[in-house]
């Protein structure tokens, strides 16, 4: 979910709000979005991919980070090299070359079952 | 009901959903010359499963060989529910559409070997442009504006729609002379990736004019993520091998093929551990530049997927990428009911898919191809009304969650509804391992809980869409119930544990329909296919 909305990295330019699609931001009062609705947000990532200024950051929870949680630590994230790292991954932003150029997965073949172990204890495929 | 409506317009046709399916109606709609309007609960760009994911796309080289091997390959799986020529100009419109993304929406697709590979998307790039493709093309578009209710003339001709801007606190209305309904599955707000927007609106507002469903009982889609994370990639899970909570293999377990036996050590003890271990090098650099979004769970928890063994979950997906869906009844892809049009997930898929699962390219073929024809259909229709189209006199058709046929109920509605969905339909042993005995009982309860909401529930107008949501979210299990019910064999994905068996006497398609009372409809038999098998 949400987690931070960097009030030294925003510039207020209200994308997140538009975009998020299922409403989560509201305007504060000095122009940087707040956090309304964190319990909608679906963990989507897509306010981070249009997100100009890199200012926010989803921890990949279905549930609210606890207190406490380095997933809520900007300095921690910002060190980590967290906070802006799907933009960047997805080749968003000046200067960089989108991701969908070189997006060629593997090929995938039949899935893979797991085998039964052996009496010694290795895995071997059927 | 809604209360007074300070905002009201018109469009030859309005597009609800803005997803893969609702841009190219859009766009289609646009070029035939009509004056389009598409409205999206959420934001057109980022709503829906595949802006936020990425996807496959049945792309297929007009060869007679490799197209006639594209469509055999799936067709076993699907029980043999599938159309031949429903597939073949599927992938005649798909190929033609994503040479038109290369060409006119600028898509920058991989060059592999010197030519564009052009067999999947990347989700926010792609729907991205086509949101700027549409605005190129006339198209206007209203985000965070859920359709509320059909709005129908006095011959019961689908005219409009009345909704709620929610970042405006106001109501609106627009007088259409088509509707095209691309508003998704439904996942039933599991939190898979992108799919809490899918829940199953259009089929409810078709329902409410008169539209019936197929397919229903192809439902059971549930993918796999890592416990308590929201990106679902089941292919990738292709190179794992799963374990018992202790770390033992969990022999039999599989992506595809074994996802049962997840899904019966989860009910067991609650636990199953998995580990990529079978990529080499090389693949594991490919899936992080094929999906960087799959990465994003791991690198921010900490987890190395490839030789850490860590938990997963089964994350339900419904008719996302199960194939039920609204009932199409032309080429153009008209409904039943005139001045109503269907396309991507909100439509069944069967004809396309059969009974086995559209994810992974067949779901986005069909999305740009229904999507087309849609579009094309509603804007001939709009034309053909001529000046008609804007002196008719407008009904609501909504009833559940915005016409309350009783006293109001005690309890939040809402509330309740998430209380019914968790214990009825998300569980494995309901929704997943069906048994008659089980769906029953599950059936009958969320037919109180649908009972109760017809009745009492209503909102202010800014509570209506949550309303409206949740009564479109029984509705949808309670047909996929009823379809369940009425295969008394196991097809495609629709199995019964007390039925294991295909049945030839079943090889046909059902309809379903009703918002009351259900009823359902076996269509005719189709001709007998040989070596029919059950997907697994």
């Amino acid at each position: 979910m949400i987690e931070i909305v960097s009030t030294s990295r925003c510039v207020t330019c209200d994308v997140c709000i538009a975009v998020c699609p299922t409403n989560v931001f509201d305007r504060g009062p000095d122009g940087v979005p707040v956090i309304a609705r964190q319990s909608d947000c679906q963990t989507c990532f897509m306010c981070e991919a249009h997100c100009p200024a890199d200012a926010l950051f989803v921890a990949p929870l279905t549930h609210a980070a606890p207190d406490g949680s380095p997933l809520r630590d900007e300095a921690h994230l910002t060190e980590a090299g967290l906070l802006g790292s799907y933009r960047k991954e997805i080749g968003w932003g000046r200067g960089r070359k989108p991701g969908a150029r070189l997006a060629v997965g593997p090929e995938l073949g039949r899935a893979r079952i797991t085998p039964a172990p052996t009496p010694q204890g290795e895995l071997t495929d059927a | 009901m809604t209360g007074t409506t300070p905002l009201d317009l018109t469009a030859d046709v309005v597009i609800v959903g803005g997803g893969p399916a609702g841009t190219w109606a859009a766009l289609t709609a646009a070029e035939a010359g009509a004056d389009v309007l598409l409205l999206d609960k959420g934001y057109c760009g980022t709503s829906g499963p595949t802006a936020s994911g990425g996807t496959g796309v049945w792309y297929v080289q007009p060869e007679p060989a490799a197209r006639e091997k594209a469509m055999a390959s799936r067709e076993k799986l699907g029980g043999y529910l599938q159309d031949r020529r429903w597939m073949a100009r599927t992938l005649d419109q798909t190929y033609a559409n994503m040479n038109r993304l290369a060409t006119e929406a600028r898509y920058p697709f991989p060059v592999v070997d010197g030519r564009p590979h052009q067999r999947g998307l990347q989700g926010p790039e792609y729907m991205r442009r086509m949101r700027s493709w549409i605005k190129r093309a006339g198209v206007r578009i209203l985000d965070h504006s859920p359709v509320t209710e059909l709005l129908v003339d006095n011959a019961g001709t689908v005219a409009g729609v009345r909704g709620h801007r929610r970042q405006h606190g106001t109501d609106y209305r627009v007088r259409a002379g088509a509707v095209v309904l691309a508003t998704g599955g439904c996942a039933f707000l599991s939190k898979a990736l992108g799919c809490d927007v899918a829940t199953g609106d259009g089929a409810l507002y078709a329902a409410e004019v008169g539209a019936a469903m197929s397919g229903m009982e192809f439902s059971t889609a549930y993918a796999i993520a890592p416990a308590f994370t929201s990106v679902t990639k089941t292919a990738y899970y292709g190179f794992a091998t799963f374990f018992h909570g202790d770390g033992t293999p969990l022999a039999g377990a599989g992506s595809q093929g074994g996802r049962s036996v997840i899904a019966r050590e989860l009910l067991r003890t609650g636990t199953v551990l998995c580990q990529i271990d079978q990529a080499t090098p090389e693949q594991q650099t490919q899936m992080r530049i094929g999906q960087p979004n799959f990465f994003l769970t791991f690198d921010r928890l900490g987890i190395n997927p490839f030789t850490d063994k860590f938990p997963v979950t089964l994350l339900l997906e419904g008719t996302v990428r199960g194939t039920g869906g609204i009932r199409i009844a032309g080429d153009d892809c008209a409904t039943s009911v005139p001045g109503l049009y269907v396309a991507g997930d909100a439509a069944t898929r069967e004809l396309v898919c059969g009974g086995f699962t559209g994810g992974g390219s067949h779901n986005s073929a069909w999305a740009m191809s229904s999507g087309t024809w849609a579009g094309g259909g509603a804007a001939r229709f709009a034309a053909a009304l001529g000046a008609h189209a804007s002196r008719r006199r407008l009904v609501g058709a909504g009833g559940a969650g915005i016409r309350p046929t009783g006293r109001p109920a005690a309890g939040d509605a809402w509330d309740e509804v998430q209380d019914v969905l968790r214990r009825q339909v998300h569980p494995y042993d309901k929704n997943y391992l069906r048994n008659g005995d089980r769906l029953r009982p599950a059936l009958a309860e969320l037919n109180q809980v649908w009972d109760r909401l017809r009745a009492g529930a209503a909102a202010d107008p800014a509570g209506t869409p949550r309303l409206r949501q949740a009564s479109a979210m029984v509705a949808h299990a309670r047909w996929m119930y009823t379809g369940a019910l009425a295969r008394t064999e196991s097809r495609g994905m629709a199995r019964r544990e007390e039925f294991p068996e295909l049945d030839p006497a079943q090889h046909r398609r059902l309809t379903v329909g009703g918002l009351d009372e259900l009823w359902v409809r076996p269509e005719q038999l189709l001709p007998a296919r040989p070596e029919l098998a059950v997907a697994s």
